[in-house]
């Protein structure tokens, strides 16, 4: 039973890591007012960058690197189209989805098909991985993991604490007003917008090499979107998300647990149950939220 | 020039330079990859207008493109984001599917009428929960119509290999029961695969078009679309109007879907659908949502995926590569600020060299 529980743990921080990293990066574009659904596809490109860096380079720091760039670029790419440009940004975020979609597949036919590469490799924080049983299931993994956990109270500080945050949340609850004052609009969407690929390419890489070590075509399966929900469930802050990730993590993890009992037979209906929770999330927490008044409308300076 | 031939040529202007935009960067971009980049565009051409054959293929492909088109574009001229026609798509080809695999007693006409209506029900099902979790919960549409995709195509693959869905035949790969021969549409070209159902796509646009700007109840939706709260103030029901034109938004989605099924290949088998709910997407968005804009970029869009398969076969670039080239049509094609942007920056560019040569001259 014990042994039952590590396990079940374990595997509920393995798949909310990504989640965790794209959509903390994704509170911080979010509360600018900027509603990126693009997400999915950075997260693509991320998984398959990271491979090729570190195919390249025999180095996994270089596929993060190279998975953070191509989140940055493809971020760069996005926020000149919603905000210089003000075109929809749905509309942008759905076409860049189906940008990398192609971009993944042709590359990966390409350079990668199947191929296995250098993956992140894991950390046992001494002492506390020694404990016997849980030590090595709960305290020995890759540096993204730590990261992820990490940020959680680096960008609530961030994002509460300072003027930078103050001016984030400012922008997002009313952009006339901020411009006003002197506060940059368009930089301060630019900067989110960008941070915020640059997490979700991380998080894409982590998918392909946290854990496997090579790229599957669409192997992020929805997780883009599914970060979005998190940020809406765990309303717009750092703390609420850190707990929401959790919770679809451990839906992912039950789903695995389940796969392997007798109902495992019908495992299209275990497969759907991260999307499930996902819509039922979304009913049940979108009405009391954060949500920026000026969410996904672009800014007209005049 | 006249103000309409003018408005006219604007709005036929930007998405011809859309296009071309994103078949040059596609080229560029195809080129870097180490692919012979002409020869591949040769090929695309050829693969969907090179002949009567390749133009057939082209339609079959365009015919799903315009249900989906029509069923995202309902639902926008509402103020709402259809990103579900694929799992609608799925889930009324599996209604459709499974009625028309049955009820073999029915004569032959009612009962394609009977699978068609069931196609529409299996799509107008998984819109309207769409429109539900919206107007109750105020659930954004833009991840429910996402999740539900991804439910609809378990359910496909759950259809495929359980009873009494499954189809049973000895030997036969995962598939839905095969339906019943009088249930299959007519050809429309001897010698091709052409089909009836893009009659029925032609007749859901023109349909499309006489309700949303013919009929009261379309009037309100464009109403809740262009400015809710005189809508509102106007008396009329915003809420359910919207879920209304979701559910019609499935319905038609999974007429695609259904249509697909009895006029191509007579089972229901996982990856039938070559992407059209999305790709339908990009048919409204570059179409304006215009019943004629939609039947054009239709036309153009079931080109690129017919000439795609070409395209992998003689020139080896994955067909895949076609999505690069969409998703830029798409980005292009709703930024006309983009042209307006590069001609300011040209032209303050060209500003400034003609300055600095007029400083040197003096």
């Amino acid at each position: 039973m014990l042994e039952f529980a590590i396990n079940f743990l374990a595997a509920t921080i393995r798949t909310a890591t990504p989640l965790l990293i794209a959509s903390l990066g994704l509170v911080f574009s979010e509360r600018a007012g900027i509603v990126n659904i693009g997400t999915e596809g950075i997260m693509l490109s991320g998984a398959l960058l990271g491979c090729i860096g570190s195919l390249m380079f025999t180095s996994s720091l270089m596929g993060a690197i190279f998975a953070a760039a191509g989140g940055a670029l493809l971020g760069l790419v996005f926020a000149f189209f919603t905000v210089t440009l003000r075109s929809s940004q749905v509309v942008v975020g759905f076409s860049m989805n189906i940008f990398a979609m192609g971009l993944t597949v042709t590359l990966n036919r390409l350079i990668l098909n199947g191929v296995r590469v250098t993956a992140y490799p894991s950390f046992a924080i001494p002492g506390l991985s020694r404990i016997p049983l849980a030590g090595n299931a709960l305290f020995n993994w890759p540096l993204l993991v730590y990261f992820a956990l990490l940020m959680v109270p680096v960008s609530w500080f961030v994002l509460y604490r300072t003027n930078t945050g103050l001016k984030v949340r400012a922008v997002g609850d009313h952009p006339k007003a901020c411009d006003t004052v002197g506060i940059n609009v368009f930089k301060i969407r630019y900067g989110t917008i960008v941070f915020s690929g640059i997490m979700s390419g991380l998080a894409g890489s982590f998918i392909s090499m946290g854990q496997l070590s090579l790229f599957v075509e669409n192997m992020v399966a929805g997780g883009g979107f599914m970060a979005l929900a998190v940020v809406v469930f765990g309303n717009y802050s750092p703390g609420s998300v850190l707990a929401a990730s959790l919770l679809f993590g451990a839906s992912d993890a039950l789903k695995f647990r389940l796969l392997m009992t007798p109902a495992g037979i019908y495992y299209q209906f275990m497969n759907m149950l991260p999307y499930v929770i996902t819509i039922m999330a979304l009913c049940f927490f979108a009405r009391k939220s954060n949500k920026p008044a000026f969410s996904a409308v672009p800014y007209r300076k005049d | 020039m006249s103000g309409r031939a003018k408005h006219y040529l604007g709005s036929i202007s930007f998405p011809v330079l859309s296009i071309l935009g994103a078949l040059i960067l596609g080229g560029i971009i195809i080129t870097a990859m180490g692919y012979d980049a002409a020869f591949a565009y040769r090929n695309l051409w050829g693969g969907a207008f090179g002949n009567m054959h390749a133009f057939s293929e082209t339609l079959i492909q365009t015919t799903p493109l315009l249900f989906t088109a029509v069923s995202y574009s309902i639902a926008y001229k509402c103020g709402l984001i259809n990103l579900g026609a694929e799992g609608q798509l799925h889930m009324g080809a599996m209604f459709g599917a499974f009625v028309g695999a049955r009820f073999a007693f029915l004569p032959g006409g009612l009962h394609i009428v009977f699978v068609l209506l069931c196609g529409f029900a299996g799509g107008a099902l998984w819109g309207f929960i769409v429109g539900a979790l919206r107007m109750r919960f105020g659930a954004s549409e833009l991840i429910t119509t996402i999740m539900l995709n991804y439910v609809a195509l378990e359910l496909l693959s759950f259809a495929v290999t359980n009873q009494p869905f499954r189809d049973m035949t000895p030997g036969a790969a995962p598939r839905m029961n095969v339906v019943i021969e009088s249930v299959r549409l007519p050809i429309l070209l001897p010698q091709t695969r052409l089909h009836l159902g893009l009659f029925f796509a032609l007749l859901a646009i023109v349909v499309y078009y006489i309700f949303m700007w013919k009929t009261t109840k379309g009037y309100e939706m464009r109403v809740a679309g262009l400015n809710p709260n005189a809508g509102r103030y106007a008396g009329m029901n915003i809420g359910t109007n919207g879920v209304l034109a979701i559910t019609l938004a499935g319905g038609v989605a999974g007429l695609g879907g259904i249509v697909n099924v009895i006029g191509l290949q007579p089972f229901l088998t996982e990856g039938f659908s070559n992407n059209f709910g999305f790709s339908g997407i990009a048919v409204a968005l570059l179409g304006g949502c215009h019943p004629i804009g939609i039947l054009v970029s239709g036309i153009f869009f079931g080109a690129l995926n017919a000439g795609g398969i070409r395209m992998q076969l003689m020139a080896q670039v994955p067909a895949a590569a076609i999505m690069i080239i969409q998703g830029m049509i798409i980005v292009f094609a709703v930024s006309r600020e983009l042209f307006i942007y590069f001609g300011l920056a040209g032209k303050s560019i060209f500003k400034r060299s003609q300055k600095a040569g007029g400083a040197r001259d003096a």
